[in-house]
């Protein structure tokens, strides 16, 4: 009796301690802050590309969250990196509104709020449904900017934008370091913003509505309100994205409102590993460094390449490349048990 | 005194389909009602109806004297209303432990909390633990749901009721699929509920409606047959008839 006892009190502490200690910080996360860093320091001369890549893992990111967490479905996701890119584009080319960090505040606000009203309407659909509704708005948005290119400069974009030194201060060099350095502050903010909404309750009650809609709303949980929430603070990250691409580049056009976007951040995230906050690390790096790699190899066919990685991919890493690792790690924590 | 769950007069079509006709029931504090009738009777549906998954063409739905007719399924499991489903309706990617602490924080508001760490809040997990004591599923714990058998997650599918700290407990055949050898600890489960909650049971096996239940309401193409005591429904030969008759060959499990 008392043996049972406290094998009953030691599964009952090893549950409390799970859940207690599994928000904490773990050594391995320092990873891939450290390879960003590092890259700053091994190549100087790809900063411009390092940048990029930075943008796409926030952009990935911030579809994890509704898409790897809440289990949302759109293929228009490149409306709210869209309606950042444009808001400090054309903050910079009409309003001449060119100091950069007020710009991510603004972008964020405006894709937010766009991010708020289309998923009001939108997310009481799921499944092909939404597909299609936010594909759509995605569409709708690039649309009306080419309707008024007189103020979004069309498909021709807005070129040549200037924006002020940092702080006042660190100006743009021509390699681009300190905008590579500026991206990736920005992205180490946001991740921490992310993380602490995935850990927290209302992460949790996201990840019950991607597990089973109808026992949320069995328990009691206002799933509209929750989708809405995250939809929206995705919304604003994406927009955050939107508007460091247009900042690094200095130019913007409508094609950020491709479907083309909405689909490629969508493979990376799918390449890294859905709800698992660093598969938008993982599957943007991968993908964006791959592309150039092949690009080079081939200008013409380069997107065979791509295309073969993605197959490889779904064949052999269902669920991701960190998916493959934590296989990996949990065969050889079995292997070490026996 | 207010009855815990009153319905008046309940009427829902599929199509040209009568499904729910003139439905009255009531629970009182308390109660421990049976809903029985042979398959296709309307009893899921009628549950349904109550829950809010569903919604009446005619008729009201009172939880402690309060309309819910127009109320959102959330908001009546907010006050006080919780089933279970005659098939489970889990978080199978989650672990046991997860599945209860889900419930417990959308329950208390918690999950309205987008910055605190979910596990800083012990009470809730030794509160979600102490569901998971209570049916014996602690070692189960941090198991994903999915990989527990059929029979266990049916537990899990009743402490999630259970941590909704309901009023009215809905419970549609909930030894529904598990083996006998593992559906005792279930129905033990039901008899041991706390005496203030109202619970109305869906249950094809007899043995376990007449074992449970205090009143007994029996329904017939979508329409209140006969309500009455255990003995009484026994005893009534046209019940005999028209449902326990069937018992010889009692085929599936199916509402």
């Amino acid at each position: 009796m008392a043996a049972s006892e406290t094998i009953g009190a030691t599964a009952r502490e090893r549950a409390t301690d799970y859940l207690a200690k599994r928000h904490r910080f773990r050594l391995a996360e320092a990873l891939p802050w450290l390879i960003a860093i590092a890259v700053f320091f091994i190549f100087p001369t790809r900063m411009t590309f390092g940048s990029q890549v930075l943008v796409m893992v926030m952009f990935a990111l911030s579809l994890d969250l509704i898409l790897g967490y809440a289990g949302i479905v759109t293929l228009g996701h490149a409306a709210f990196f869209g309606v950042g890119a444009y808001t400090v584009g054309l903050a910079a080319a009409r309003l001449d509104w060119t100091e950069p960090i007020s710009g991510l505040f603004a972008a964020a606000i405006a894709a937010g709020l766009v991010g708020f009203v289309t998923g009001w309407f939108l997310l009481r659909y799921r499944g092909l449904t939404l597909l299609m509704l936010t594909l759509a708005t995605a569409i709708l948005l690039q649309e009306t900017g080419n309707l008024r290119s007189d103020i979004s400069g069309g498909y021709d974009g807005l070129p040549g934008l200037t924006f002020k030194p940092l702080l006042g201060v660190f100006d743009y060099d021509l390699y681009g370091h300190t905008y590579y350095l500026y991206v990736l502050a920005v992205l180490a903010v946001v991740f921490y913003l992310v993380r602490r909404i995935v850990y927290s309750p209302f992460g949790q009650a996201l990840t019950g509505i991607r597990e089973n809609v109808r026992r949320m709303h069995a328990i009691g949980s206002p799933v509209h309100r929750r989708l809405v929430t995250v939809y929206t603070i995705a919304a604003a990250i994406a927009g955050v994205a939107g508007a460091l691409f247009t900042q690094t580049n200095a130019y913007v056009t409508l094609t950020v409102f491709d479907f083309d976007n909405s689909a490629k951040v969508m493979v990376m995230l799918i390449l890294g590993g859905t709800g698992r906050l660093y598969g938008a690390f993982v599957g943007a790096a991968v993908y964006m460094v791959l592309e150039d790699y092949f690009s080079k190899l081939s200008p013409t066919f380069w997107q065979f390449g791509i295309g073969l990685m993605l197959i490889l991919a779904v064949l052999f890493a269902p669920r991701g490349i960190l998916g493959v690792f934590e296989r990996f790690g949990t065969y050889l924590a079995e292997r070490k048990r026996s | 005194m207010t009855a815990a769950l009153q319905v008046e007069k309940l009427n829902r079509n599929f199509g040209a389909l009568p499904v729910t006709r003139d439905v009255d029931l009531t629970l009182e504090r308390g109660a421990r009602r049976a809903l029985i009738g042979p398959n296709g009777a309307g009893k899921t549906t009628l549950v349904n109806l109550i829950t809010g998954v569903l919604k009446p063409h005619s008729g009201r739905v009172l939880l402690s004297g309060d309309d819910i007719t127009a109320s959102s399924q959330a908001e009546r499991a907010r006050r006080g209303l919780a089933r279970t489903f005659q098939i489970n309706q889990l978080f199978r990617g989650l672990t046991v432990l997860e599945n209860l602490c889900m419930t417990v924080g959308e329950r208390d508001g918690h999950c309205n909390n987008l910055w605190r760490a979910a596990g800083s809040k012990r009470d809730v997990i030794d509160e979600a633990i102490g569901y998971l004591d209570s049916l014996r599923l602690t070692d189960d714990a941090l198991k994903l749901v999915r990989e527990l058998p059929y029979g266990r997650q049916r537990l899990v599918e009743i402490a999630i009721a259970l941590a909704q700290k309901p009023r009215v407990l809905l419970l549609d055949e909930p030894a529904a699929g598990v083996p006998s050898s593992e559906s005792h600890l279930i129905l033990d489960v039901v008899a041991a509920l706390d005496p203030d909650i109202a619970v109305l049971i869906i249950e094809h096996d007899m043995d376990v409606v007449f074992r449970f239940a205090k009143e007994i309401t029996v329904l017939v193409q979508g329409a209140v047959f006969t309500q009455g005591t255990p003995a009484e429904i026994m005893n009534n030969e046209q019940v005999r008839a028209v449902y326990l008759g069937q018992e010889g060959h009692r085929g599936g499990h199916h509402g």
